[in-house]
């Protein structure tokens, strides 16, 4: 299970490269990385619709977030992702959909997750990115689960598989990046708290804490989808549905 | 993975894993006499005429099955995305998008879609279909929490708004008899009502919608988003699983259910071994399961990760479907020469009661290694649990002990006409007592309104739910952390038999301390 943690494959290191020293294809609310360790706090508020191109052409994918991660270990199921006593509040409606946000992870079980998701007090989440092990989102088909890791400010989930109701609503509502590890281990190779960099284009994962590298499977064609906001979000965008206006 | 202990490994080797494809199915040819028998003729005729503004893949010339020959072998599940999309053939991995037979939305997950639903199709939108959406309040019914009552309302203006044919509505929650048209837990009143029916499409806002695979029907969770989308549409763009096939023979030993088969299953390819695919349950056991035992079986296939479950529709499924729905159907099954992933087999014989350890559906371990494991509780309910069956099995267990039990046994039946065979039918063996009766006598908490709360922990007002770190025998069908309401609850999974005899002895306990 312990494979080699460390890639050195041309892509990333090419990504890595770009990332340290040239300007970053980010999207406009991403903000070049700290270098040091716990100098800088990066937030991310989100406002939804997702419209933003990418801030570089070309690519319909070309996004690359930054921020702290948040680490989880393998089989986090959705009770754990969002509680069921939650459930009652409705996603699309505005208010209740920021509620859910503030209950993201709360199911956690505090002793082995010491640090909360959501800090007390708080609505939204400090870490943009969440890491996890195998079979992430197991369990209900609630989309309360991406909803809520997207209303409290996630923008990826990084693990290293995916429970297949929560991998499409993560796409069918454009709420968090759903992106595949191309190996094992960097769930317990990271720490709450690291900052990293996930890069779409040249699909790999920076933990500049560490100085690891960890190699993403390309998103393919759900990143233009999530990118849009959602599968009808994407579907007018490309015309496969009459725009709202129309 | 789950850590399986040395007994449980030793129970195992009754079981082989086949990578090789077997050869033919069984009884399969049996099975098309049966179908041909309970079909002529054609499908009934799409409708099609009133999808707007979405713009789908021109459709095949013809059905392939109209054509009446195969081309290519394919499996259960291909076979109906086949046919959904009017494809003559698929593979698994293509993306196609399907006719939906069925949709099914329930109060947790309704109000959200008919919000999507309005958001983008419009406030004025109809559904493509209304008496092809089936709307069921179940989840947090008996609550005094607003929110949760005011998304029941939502239900019901949307039902009134659109006219939709089946809605199964609650208004008097101060007794749930007052209301006729309250069914509950939506899986089992799916099948109660008629909605589940073989060769077809349905999909749920609800994970444990796989259930519906015991009629041999392709059923499947949704989120809200896609609902919203089937809502205004019909139709849904589905990946084509591979199937696993599930081969179970032997005569099933008396102190076994088909809780413990699936245990089993899950046990052995753990909570992810299914994920994006099809499991199929063939084999002489599954042949002599009721259809109440197959829904066992098919309903916690998602916690092996599966997309749906699958029993060949037989004689059983037909004549549990009599009377019960006047919509044609017409069952399809894997084709002798069909692929499948890979094939499993067991020796139902040679199985144990088991059941899940906390804290997770695959943590198996025998029933009779946890014998020192002291509980607090036992819950008999859930779309998983809590059918007529269910209960009889529970009684038999407490009737042939004739003690108490020793700790609080909370009894929710699915659906209120769970309920009414919980205190009418007679208990075989009894001399003409019910359900009810074996447990007020045996000491349970009176039977409960049908409803899904306490499985998942929903409102902290809701009966059984867990509010203290206890620890829990439950025939339901997820063990997470917190999953029954208190973070450091424990819940073990298992069998009515093993929980009714747990309750006995205030321990996880083998059920055939009582029944042999």
């Amino acid at each position: 299970m312990a494979a080699a943690p460390v890639f050195s494959l041309t892509a990333a290191a090419a990504a890595a490269a770009a990332l340290a020293f040239g300007p970053v294809p980010t999207r406009a609310r991403s903000q070049v990385p700290p270098r040091r360790r716990g100098t800088v706090s990066l937030r991310f508020h989100r406002t939804r619709p997702l419209t933003a191109a990418a801030a570089t052409g070309g690519s319909l994918s070309s996004a690359a977030f930054h921020g702290e991660c948040f680490v989880v270990g393998d089989n986090i199921d959705t009770d754990q992702i969002i509680p069921a006593e939650h459930l009652t509040l409705v996603p699309s409606k505005p208010d209740e959909y920021r509620k859910l946000g503030s209950f993201a992870f709360a199911g956690l079980p505090t002793a082995a997750y010491p640090t909360p998701f959501i800090a007390p007090g708080e609505e939204s989440s400090r870490y943009a990115v969440i890491l996890g092990g195998a079979n992430f989102g197991c369990g209900s088909s609630r989309e309360h689960a991406p909803v809520a890791l997207g209303a409290a400010g996630a923008r990826a989930v990084v693990a290293e598989g995916y429970a297949r109701i929560f991998f499409r609503n993560s796409v069918a509502t454009g709420e968090v990046y759903p992106l595949e590890l191309a190996d094992t281990g960097a769930s317990k190779e990271c720490k709450t708290g690291d900052v990293v960099t996930v890069d779409l284009d040249n699909s790999v994962m920076i933990n500049h804490t560490s100085g690891k590298q960890y190699k993403l499977k390309p998103i393919g064609d759900a990143g233009p989808v999530i990118e849009a906001g959602g599968i009808f979000a994407y579907a007018r965008k490309t015309g496969m549905i009459a725009s709202k206006s129309a | 993975m789950a850590s399986i202990s040395a007994a449980a490994k030793a129970s195992a080797a009754s079981f082989a894993h086949k990578k090789e494809l077997a050869a033919a199915a069984p009884h399969q040819h049996q099975q098309q006499q049966r179908a041909g028998a309970a079909h002529q003729g054609h499908r009934r005729a799409r409708v099609g005429g009133r999808v707007r503004a979405v713009a789908t893949p021109a459709r095949a010339p013809r059905a392939p099955a109209s054509t009446g020959s195969v081309k290519a072998p394919m499996t259960t599940t291909e076979k109906i995305l086949a046919r959904a999309s009017e494809r003559a053939r698929l593979e698994p991995g293509e993306n196609v998008w399907v006719d939906v037979d069925v949709l099914m939305t329930h109060d947790v997950c309704g109000p959200g879609t008919i919000g999507i639903f309005k958001q983008e199709f419009g406030d004025d939108a109809k559904v493509w279909d209304r008496e092809k959406v089936v709307i069921i309040p179940d989840h947090y019914i008996f609550t005094s929490d607003e929110r949760a009552n005011r998304n029941v309302d939502i239900l019901r203006d949307f039902c009134t708004e659109q006219e939709i044919k089946y809605f199964y509505d609650i208004r008097d929650l101060s007794d749930f008899r007052a209301n006729p048209d309250y069914k509950g837990v939506c899986h089992i009143a799916l099948a109660q009502e008629g909605h589940c029916r073989p060769g077809e499409v349905l999909l749920g806002t609800d994970s444990h919608t796989c259930n519906a695979g015991a009629f041999g029907q392709f059923a499947t969770g949704i989120g809200n988003t896609d609902a919203g989308f089937v809502m205004g549409t019909g139709k849904a763009l589905l990946k084509v699983p591979p199937t696993i096939r599930f081969v179970l023979d032997g005569e099933m030993p008396p102190y076994l259910l088909a809780k413990d088969l699936i245990l089993q299953i899950i046990g052995e390819i753990s909570v992810s071994g299914a994920t994006y695919k099809s499991m199929e349950f063939v084999g002489s056991t599954v042949e002599s399961l009721t259809m109440e035992e197959r829904m066992t079986l098919c309903n916690m296939v998602i916690e092996a990760g599966g997309k749906n479950g699958v029993v060949p529709a037989d004689k059983t499924t037909f004549k549990y479907l009599e009377g019960k729905t006047s919509v044609e159907y017409e069952p399809v099954y894997s084709d002798a020469q069909a692929r499948f992933f890979s094939d499993y087999r067991f020796d139902v014989s040679k199985l144990e009661p088991v059941v899940a350890k906390p804290h997770s559906p695959d943590n198996r371990a025998l029933a009779r290694e946890c014998k020192d494991v002291k509980i607090d509780r036992v819950y008999i309910g859930s779309c998983t649990g809590g059918k007529t069956e269910d209960f009889l099995a529970a009684a038999k267990v407490f009737l042939a002990s004739g003690k108490k039990v020793k700790v609080p046994t909370f009894l929710v039946p699915a659906t209120q006409k769970v309920w009414m065979d919980v205190y009418s039918l007679p208990v075989p063996g009894s001399g003409g007592k019910t359900c009810s009766q074996i447990f007020e006598e045996a000491g349970c908490d009176t039977p409960a309104s049908p409803n899904c709360g306490a499985c998942l922990g929903g409102p902290r007002d809701t009966y059984a739910r867990m509010n203290e770190p206890t620890v829990c025998v439950s025939t339901t069908n997820r063990n997470f952390p917190g999953r029954m309401g208190h973070k450091e609850g424990q819940i073990y999974l298992a069998s009515p038999y093993t929980a009714a005899a747990s309750a006995l002895t205030g321990y996880v306990t083998d059920p055939r301390d009582f029944l042999m």
